[in-house]
């Protein structure tokens, strides 16, 4: 937002404060009118506050091994520990672990290898979209048949074979999902830049004979960003269900930090025999997560896409 | 029309030699399969012997166009592990797919593009809005706890059908299918509708679109006007005209389906080319891997030329034109 109003300043126009701010009231009442979409906001608040929290809202540091005692393992929902100290809610995994507690911990990983991966898949991708619309010609050519080849790959197969190759771990896990994710950002940030690119505030900027880079940081960027917005809400859901699924096939994250895919993946052997729980409310966890995400993505693409206006 | 897919096949071609250069690279120049290979005792000289042995030792060069010129063969070497062709162990595993694939893909059509006509139909109406919320649930759920649910449910809990594994095989020429026995069918059941509770969310979401942008034009008023049955009017008038995208979305998720096999194969056992790739990927066995990433390229590509080609069948007003 301060970009587009260095940009007005860079250009000796007032400064347009008042219409900013009832567009944001316009865009703030368009996204509060679906209850489903606020709905999932709050769930998303919510998990966040409980992943930000883990360290002190946890009745467990699932972690410390010295804390577990091996004879609470496979206790069913709402048991109490031997001196009734402790109520497992959710129950215990093999490992004595208060399975609520490694929920916690296992939504911060989970989080924020989700988080990271999109900011930098966002941050490449619309970097590679904007230079590729602004210079044009072979650049873009080059630029835009690579990300063809990309997309042209599943995701899951192109992390799956990186994640082969770099082994296991968590920024490991980062890279993998930034190299399937920037494509989508830079075929979205070209789309919207080749339009922003014949606009006059642009040819303004060129005159005043602004470095490129300028241009397209302070004046291009910060008005490609709606549709940017869309696909980092709907790709974080999406890195996190995919970061869960590369967890549960066993080339993701290591055992001493598991996602909530791990914590998935860790009860499948117990799922046969009839625990339940070790696996199932992870999956809850999760699927709240990733649902609270795409029900505020799929409203926001609804508003901020301009084909979309006149259905409301 | 014959010009174009001449050049679109030729296009596709192009597409899988950059392809293969990617993935010969990345898989090539990282990771020692050797020390795989070796047992830990082996001394350097033996390592060298194997090394020499796989023709691990050339300049990367020229192994790349030996690997060229035997894929043109469709040769990818033998499996590291086996000794097998990498290429018939893949085909082995292909029919389990296959079948898989094609009653995830039918499932997913059959009750998702009833669904999305209904919610297009009546847009604000509670049914239509529990669809949508239904779909949005179906697509964000991630497929292997899906599952795990269905597996817990069905296969624990009620022991209506089998947890894993596939069943007895029949052959049908050099198809081993397993879908035409009762049993096959059993376990066949929880895979395909695991992979079809996403993709019909998809397929509603699509068709519900096209259902809306359809009916507000002429020739559904005009249909209306003439006093046909409703039936007839969205059975024949509006059907015929949301094929597009549904076919479209349709023929692409189906090659999706062929590669996120890979999960839904893992959560059941099923003897795939998925479960394969995953294997093959944890033993590092890099011919197969490489078969396998190979084979998937020139499947998906070819799927989208046959995209492009079932275009024109179904609605003569697109022509495929030389661009």
């Amino acid at each position: 937002m301060s970009a587009r109003h260095d940009a007005s300043m860079a250009t000796g126009a007032p400064p347009v404060l008042p219409a900013r701010e009832s567009l944001w009231r316009v865009f703030a009442a368009q996204f509060f009118s679906s209850r489903l979409a606020v709905f999932g906001l709050i769930l998303l608040i919510i998990c966040l506050a409980m992943a930000l929290g883990a360290p002190w809202i946890s009745p467990q540091n699932p972690y410390d091994i010295a804390s577990l005692d091996i004879m609470d393992s496979k206790m069913p929902p709402g048991s109490a520990n031997m001196d009734g100290s402790l109520t497992y809610w959710l129950g215990t995994d093999g490992q004595a672990r208060d399975i609520f507690s490694a929920i916690l911990y296992g939504m911060r990983t989970s989080l924020f290898v989700g988080f990271v991966s999109v900011s930098a898949a966002f941050l490449i991708g619309a970097a590679v979209g904007l230079v590729s619309a602004y210079f044009g010609g072979r650049i873009d050519a080059l630029l835009m048949r690579l990300v063809d080849i990309q997309l042209s790959f599943p995701s899951i197969l192109v992390a799956l074979v990186l994640l082969a190759v770099l082994g296991k771990g968590v920024d490991k896990v980062i890279y993998a999902l930034i190299a399937v994710q920037w494509a989508y950002f830079a075929r979205a940030a070209r789309g919207a830049a080749i339009v922003e690119r014949n606009k006059e505030y642009v040819e303004a900027a060129r005159c005043m004979a602004l470095p490129w880079h300028r241009i397209l940081r302070r004046h291009v960027f910060p008005n490609c960003m709606p549709p940017l917005m869309v696909i980092a809400t709907i790709d974080l859901a999406h890195a996190i269900a995919l970061e869960a699924t590369l967890s549960f096939l066993g080339v993701g994250v290591p055992v001493t930090e598991p996602s909530l895919g791990m914590l998935i993946s860790n009860g499948f052997e117990f799922l046969l025999s009839g625990n339940y729980w070790i696996s199932f409310f992870p999956g809850i966890a999760l699927a709240l997560v990733v649902v609270a995400i795409n029900l505020v993505g799929d409203h926001l693409r609804d508003i901020l896409n301009p084909r979309n206006e006149i259905q409301g | 029309m014959l010009s174009t897919i001449v050049r679109r096949l030729l296009q596709t071609l192009l597409v899988v030699l950059v392809m293969s250069g990617l993935v010969f690279a990345g898989l090539y120049l990282i990771g020692d399969p050797v020390l795989m290979l070796a047992s830990p005792e082996a001394t350097d000289a033996q390592r060298e012997e194997i090394r020499r042995a796989l023709g691990l030792d050339l300049p990367l060069g020229r192994q790349y166009l030996i690997f060229l010129g035997k894929a043109a063969q469709l040769d990818f070497g033998n499996s590291f592990l086996t000794g097998e062709s990498a290429m018939r162990l893949i085909l082995e595993r292909m029919p389990a797919t296959l079948e898989l694939a094609t009653l995830a893909m039918l499932l997913s059509v059959l009750i998702g593009v009833p669904l999305g006509i209904y919610a297009g139909l009546r847009p604000r109406g509670a049914g239509a809005r529990s669809i949508m919320a239904g779909s949005v649930l179906g697509f964000s759920l991630p497929n292997f706890w899906v599952g795990l649910m269905l597996i817990m449910l069905f296969a624990v809990m009620l022991g209506w059908l089998p947890a894993g594994g596939r069943g007895p095989v029949e052959s049908f020429g050099p198809l081993k299918l397993s879908a035409f026995n009762w049993e096959g069918l059993k376990s066949l059941i929880l895979p395909a509708s695991t992979i079809a509770v996403a993709k019909c969310a998809l397929i509603i979401r699509v068709t519900r679109a096209a259902t809306r942008e359809c009916l507000p034009q002429d020739y559904i008023k005009f249909a209306r006007a003439k006093g046909l049955r409703e039936k007839r009017v969205l059975g024949v008038h509006l059907l015929k005209n949301i094929m597009i995208p549904i076919v479209t979305i349709g023929g692409l998720e189906y090659g999706q389906v062929f590669a996120f096999a890979v999960v839904t194969e893992t959560v059941f056992s099923w003897p795939g080319m998925g479960k394969l790739l995953i294997d093959s990927i944890i033993t590092l066995d890099r011919p197969v891997v490489v078969a396998y990433l190979m084979l998937t390229v020139a499947f998906l590509a070819m799927l989208n030329l046959l995209v492009d080609i079932a275009y024109t069948v179904l609605d003569p007003r697109v022509r495929l034109e030389a661009a």
